[in-house]
């Protein structure tokens, strides 16, 4: 790095910061507006995602854990959330904090045995975990096996507002995406997150400063778990339906390739992944073509082209038009 | 004495002869897969997708070209393996520099192109590919029936499991392999071609799945899924096994195979997650794996 770049760097902060929020409270507006323009269950579908993928960067972009076995995460706050809404008949509220409940205590099972393998074993003991529980799922009689549970009452929000309407089930999802999204925010600009990003830089380093990597790997997955599983309980009342298509593992791999694709280890750039393949799978769902073959394409050419993601590609190719 | 805790021998046995049989399909995959990471430091996850493409090279061989059982059995895996050094000198090659998990995210797309390529053109229902008649019928040993074919797939298995280990621990050609494992770039400097020697031993632990993909062909179904649920327990099985040793993957395998029969015996309900929960046991007991080194 030569001293301008240095020097910009350094006066940047306070002119990104006002740009920075402009285009915040942009995209916010639109959000609140796009109900008009576009299905809003198709914008529900793009919010959850987004979520989950912004929870599933936290772990691979920011701690460098590649982990192959969020869909539990996902799928199983799906189950837990339909099953607690439907047949415990609990309010909105409390039936999604039970499907993040129940994917913070996997998360942290989970990350407790896979913590102690390090890079490759670490994605491929996640997968083996993920596929235990898709197995379960597939066997355990309250999740109804190949149907899944249907027909899941939304409630009301605060007992007041009737989520049957689907501009105020957007208008709730799109909050709690927002609220999701602020944890992230907070939890990477923190200490704690700095910790993390050194952990994945060097954590032979980290150890030797006198702090436990394991510690904050842990802390991290079981967050990322919970706000998997927050999306997918959110998931789950929009659509009324919690299937075995959220647990399997062609679910974890698609919320990598939006992560990759977008860009990891940026805030933004999961939120681009997860639309541009939640709309690439819309497009082509009725166009024919084999999707599973086409999202494979897609992951090849992110690894052999773009491995920074979209996003990542942008900010490297801004900085580097910058005097 | 016909009956162990309720289940009589027979069914017992039957249930052994099965996991064997799984136990020797994990142990040619999990073979190739510990090979591949220790020479290429891949995680290769297209070698479900590999196994699955040798079944259908079989399965296509017989119906389109009507080649027999044996000539099958021996062009699959060539197939399979040509295929494999096509895709290391095109993409693998290139991120041997980067980290390792974009391998892994590499071979996780081809492995997602292939199944869905397949699925798309054949459908996801099972092809049947019927056992070849030099091997049907069985003997019967007293106090089972022991099918031809069966018996065939586990001795054929282990064959080539025990000829790799032993051209890879006894020969010369391996002793340059486990070499440049240790140090490539000294390797090199003798004058061994080692980029060659990696595109082969890739093309060969694939073409390894390709073989056990053509072997399994006449007793399960040919099916695109057939890859992807495979090459999850004998992830988990190298993860139990640990990957430093070749020998070891190949008892894991065996040793997995058995106990899933086993738990099929005694609580069906469970079998599909026994490896797993042998795998937690072990990730709790011994972290870095039953036969590795490192610990």
């Amino acid at each position: 790095m030569n001293s301008t770049t240095m020097v910009s760097s350094l006066q940047a902060p306070r002119r990104l910061r006002t740009t920075r929020g402009l285009l915040l409270a942009l995209v916010v507006l639109l959000m609140i507006c796009a109900p008009l323009a576009i299905y809003p269950l198709f914008l529900i579908k793009i919010l959850c995602f987004a979520l989950f993928a912004a929870a599933f960067n936290l772990v691979l972009g920011y701690a460098g854990l590649l982990s192959f076995g969020h869909a539990a995460f996902f799928g199983g706050a799906a189950y837990v959330t339909a099953h607690a809404a439907k047949i415990w008949q609990l309010p909105f509220e409390l039936a999604v904090l039970a499907g993040t409940a129940f994917a913070a205590l996997l998360g942290l099972a989970f990350g407790t045995l896979a913590i102690r393998r390090h890079g490759i074993y670490f994605a491929m003991i996640t997968l083996a975990l993920a596929q235990m529980i898709y197995f379960m799922a597939v066997q355990m009689p309250f999740t109804g096996g190949e149907d899944g549970i249907q027909a899941v009452p939304r409630g009301y929000l605060l007992g007041i507002i009737d989520l049957r309407d689907i501009t105020a089930m957007y208008y709730t999802v799109l909050g709690g995406t927002i609220l999701g999204l602020v944890i992230i925010w907070r939890t990477v600009n923190s200490p704690f997150g700095h910790i993390l990003s050194a952990i994945r830089e060097n954590e032979t380093r980290v150890t030797s400063l006198g702090l436990k990597p394991e510690r904050y790997k842990l802390i991290a997955f079981t967050l990322s778990a919970a706000l998997s599983g927050f999306a997918g309980a959110l998931k789950a009342i929009a659509f009324q339906l919690a299937s075995l298509v959220d647990v399997t593992w062609h679910m974890s791999g698609e919320v990598i390739l939006m992560t990759l694709l977008g860009g990891m280890g940026t805030l933004i750039g999961p939120i681009v992944g997860a639309s541009v393949v939640v709309g690439l799978e819309h497009f082509l769902s009725t166009s024919g073509l084999p999707i599973t073959f086409i999202i494979g394409l897609f992951f090849v050419v992110c690894v052999m082209m773009f491995r920074r993601g979209v996003f990542g590609e942008l900010k490297a190719l801004l900085e580097r038009s910058k005097p | 004495m016909t009956d162990i805790f309720g289940v009589p021998i027979a069914v017992l046995l039957g249930q052994l002869l099965l996991g064997l049989i799984n136990g020797s399909f994990y142990a040619l995959l999990s073979l190739g897969l510990a090979i591949i990471f220790g020479m290429l430091n891949v995680i290769n996850f297209a070698h479900g997708a590999f196994y699955m493409l040798g079944g259908f090279a079989a399965w296509l061989l017989l119906t389109a070209l009507g080649l027999g059982y044996w000539e099958t059995l021996f062009a699959a895996p060539l197939m399979v393996g040509a295929l494999g050094a096509v895709v290391e000198r095109l993409f693998l090659k290139r991120l041997y520099r980067v980290d390792h998990l974009y391998s892994l995210l590499l071979t996780f797309g081809i492995a997602l192109m292939l199944e869905g390529l397949f699925r798309h053109v054949f459908g996801a229902a099972g092809k049947p590919y019927p056992i070849p008649s030099s091997l049907t019928g069985g003997i019967n040993l007293g106090f089972m029936f022991l099918p031809m074919y069966r018996a065939w797939v586990i001795v054929a298995s282990l064959t080539v499991c025990v000829i790799t280990w032993l051209v890879i621990e006894r020969t010369k050609l391996g002793a340059y392999l486990r070499a440049s494992t240790e140090n490539p770039g000294l390797v090199q400097a003798f004058g061994i071609n080692v980029p060659l020697m990696l595109t082969m031993t890739y093309a060969f632990c694939v073409g390894l799945a390709g073989f056990a993909g053509a072997l399994a062909a006449p007793l399960y179904q040919v099916s695109p899924g057939m890859g992807s649920s495979v090459i999850i327990v004998v992830f988990a099985v190298v993860v139990i096994g640990g990957m430093g040793s070749i020998g070891g993957a190949i008892v894991t395998a065996l040793a997995l195979g058995i106990i899933e029969g086993l738990t099929k015996t005694f609580y069906p309900a469970a079998s599909s997650i026994a490896v797993f929960v042998v795998m937690v046991l072990v990730i709790l007991i011994r972290p870095s794996g039953l036969f590795s080194r490192e610990a």
